[in-house]
């Protein structure tokens, strides 16, 4: 029987689809790996174990494997992505709901192959797509440090994602696609340092989960490396040469910056850094050093810097209200951080982004929990949308030259929204 | 001159736009249960409520608070008829110096005026921004929790322990009834009497 030229192509499509997915369904086969009896502690060289617990500490373990207020490496912290919400899972050595049963080369392949120990497929929220650089030696301090924890019995929550992405082997294509298997391989052109920051960087620390911008596809763009993107509700500035610091960063600064969470000619870290900063308070001098010493070199050739152009008051509303409320701290006596950062220095008000001087100014600066830090009064309660914006607009012509950031009343609103939820 | 409208009475201020709400209160106003601690905005003794959220008075300039509502401690009520709040902090005798337990108040009143059903973890995060270095943290979330339940009108008297003490008389505000010590007397100066002196003796003590 003779079908017309349409069905023809229907049918080829189809054949075509249909083939794709038993790749990726063949491809995405995986067996599940031996169960065992959980290790105890002495099954660890303690050194391991310390060295493990700054391994966690710079792969940033604890913020996303924690639920606000729960126990630590718990699970069921809620991560939004464009396709949903992915509750991350319990990473204790509970034998029921948590590691356990799974044994170092279970463990191992998580990291390397994104694949759980029954031979599921992880979504890259964990990303697998960076700790796939991490070493075997590292894997196994990490490991070690695991599963010497306490276990906590909390069982993952479920995910709230629809059709097709609920079905873990589809994401055997995105692997075949965009997933490109470690471990680290050192760039012999440059020298040890160098090659730590970019093991580090591109590995445990992921740096570019937040500072990359994605496709539609989840995944990075590797076109725009550390260009800068939102995440999170928060602006994850450009870490390449499109970095627009005001003054320089060099290794110096960054790596006083990572260590401290702030530095005062550039500001403090807010948000997702915030929690990066704390945990990088606990990591070798050394480590720090070498992130710090990459980062540099990835922002060598950045242009942006420089003295700001001086530019007249344009909003004499805003200028009343900076010298009231703000400027006793920002132009005052007191350096960071008992005072506030020098606003011409700020990356808040200079940078591509509105979203993180909206926060900071709503919602002030807390320190870290249990910890000294810098610390700033919210302005949600006191400045209305307008007064807000004529602030924002003589921050931003008068302390950086540049002209307000457009749609800012809404990205005021949505920062009020969201505070409220 | 600046407009102001506090506890409902709207006021013209004849002072510098750029002065913080919190000495226009204290000073032009005699409205002196926000106290002065840090002012910096870090420890939220000076808590009113703008518009009806919780707001920083010695960080907030004047200049923005025309056509705002400005509460204060004394908006809420007063010894003869204090509001759930100020009932609740003083059945829980929640006060020890007293220093804080304005802004505290103040603070714990917009919380419940937006959600009267906060859990305790609400609470803890809307109050974590408010000092108190007596260390009466668990009174006062009991104080918040009491006062939650007189507000849902869930029967005051199931959460009214026995050995708890009514509303005393005689002081001059609820709010100052735990004014007990030398920094919270200062309080209680009668209306136009300046905030200079720091003699407690000088002024008389709260009954209690």
């Amino acid at each position: 029987m003779k079908l017309p030229t349409g069905g023809h192509i229907v049918i080829g499509v189809l054949a075509l689809v249909a083939l794709v997915l038993g790749i990726c369904f063949l491809l995405a086969w995986r067996d599940a790996l031996p169960a065992i009896e959980p290790p105890g502690a002495g099954d660890f060289a303690a050194d391991t174990i310390a060295r493990g617990a700054q391994l966690a500490a710079l792969g940033g373990c604890a913020p996303c494997h924690t639920a606000p207020g729960g126990a630590s490496f718990a699970g069921g912290r809620a991560i939004d992505t464009p396709f949903g919400r992915i509750f991350s899972t319990n990473i204790t050595p509970d034998p029921h709901s948590g590691i356990g049963r799974w044994s170092e080369a279970a463990f191992r392949r998580a990291m390397r192959e994104g694949v759980d120990r029954e031979g599921r497929q992880l979504y890259p929220a964990f990303p697998y797509d960076h700790f796939t650089l991490v070493s075997d030696t590292d894997d196994a301090a990490l490991y070690a440090y695991l599963m010497t924890r306490r276990p906590v019995r909390a069982e993952a929550r479920q995910n709230q994602l629809g059709f097709p992405l609920r079905i873990r082997w589809i994401l055997a294509a995105w692997k075949l696609r965009y997933f490109h298997p470690g471990p680290y391989q050192p760039d012999t052109a440059h020298d040890e340092l160098w090659n730590r920051g970019a093991y580090l960087v591109n590995g445990l620390a992921h740096c570019g989960a937040c500072h990359t911008p994605r496709n539609r596809f989840g995944a990075e763009n590797p076109a725009q490396r550390f260009a800068g993107t939102e995440a999170e509700d928060w602006y994850a500035y450009a870490i390449n040469s499109a970095s627009q610091a005001r003054v320089p960063w060099d290794a110096d600064s960054l790596s006083l910056f990572l260590r401290n969470g702030w530095h005062d000619r550039h500001g403090i870290a807010q948000g997702p850094m915030a929690r990066v900063t704390d945990d990088l308070a606990r990591v070798p001098d050394s480590d720090c050093r070498a992130i710090a010493v990459y980062v540099a070199w990835l922002m060598s050739e950045s242009t942006a810097a420089g003295a700001p152009k001086a530019a007249p008051p344009n909003s004499r509303d805003g200028q009343a209200i900076y010298a009231a409320a703000c400027a006793d701290c920002h132009d005052g006596a007191r350096p960071l951080p008992i005072g506030g950062v020098r606003l011409e220095l700020s990356t808040a008000v200079s940078g591509e982004s509105a979203i993180n001087l909206i926060n900071v100014v709503l919602d002030g600066v807390r320190p870290p929990e249990g910890a000294a830090g810098p610390i700033m009064p919210g302005f949600a309660s006191t400045l209305s949308d307008t007064q807000l914006d004529s602030l924002v607009t003589y921050l931003r012509g008068h302390f950086a030259g540049k002209p307000p950031w457009p749609a800012f009343i809404e990205h005021v609103r949505e920062a009020r929204r969201r505070s409220h939820d | 001159m600046i407009e102001l409208t506090v506890n409902g009475q709207t006021h013209r201020i004849d002072a510098d736009p750029e002065t913080p709400l919190l000495y226009v209160l204290r000073e032009d106003l005699q409205l002196n249960a926000a106290k002065f601690g840090c002012g910096l905005g870090q420890c939220g003794a000076c808590t009113v409520l703008v518009d009806g959220e919780a707001a920083l008075a010695c960080v907030t300039p004047i200049l923005v608070l025309p056509g705002r509502q400005v509460t204060t401690l004394e908006g809420l009520g007063g010894a003869e008829d204090p509001a759930p709040i100020q009932r609740a902090f003083i059945e829980e005798q929640a006060a020890q110096c007293g220093f804080c337990i304005a802004g505290m108040i103040m603070r714990a009143q917009a919380l419940l005026q937006s959600n009267p059903r906060a859990s305790d973890a609400d609470i803890r995060a809307q109050l974590e921004p408010n000092l108190c270095r007596c260390g009466t943290h668990m009174r006062i979330l009991r104080a918040v929790r009491r006062a939650a339940a007189l507000l849902q009108g869930s029967g005051a008297a199931a959460f009214h322990s026995p050995s708890a003490k009514s509303a005393p008389g005689g002081s001059e505000a609820a709010g100052r009834n735990g004014s007990g010590g030398t920094e919270g007397s200062e309080d209680l100066r009668r209306p136009g009497e300046r905030d200079l002196s720091r003699h407690p003796q000088q002024r008389e003590r709260p009954e209690r």
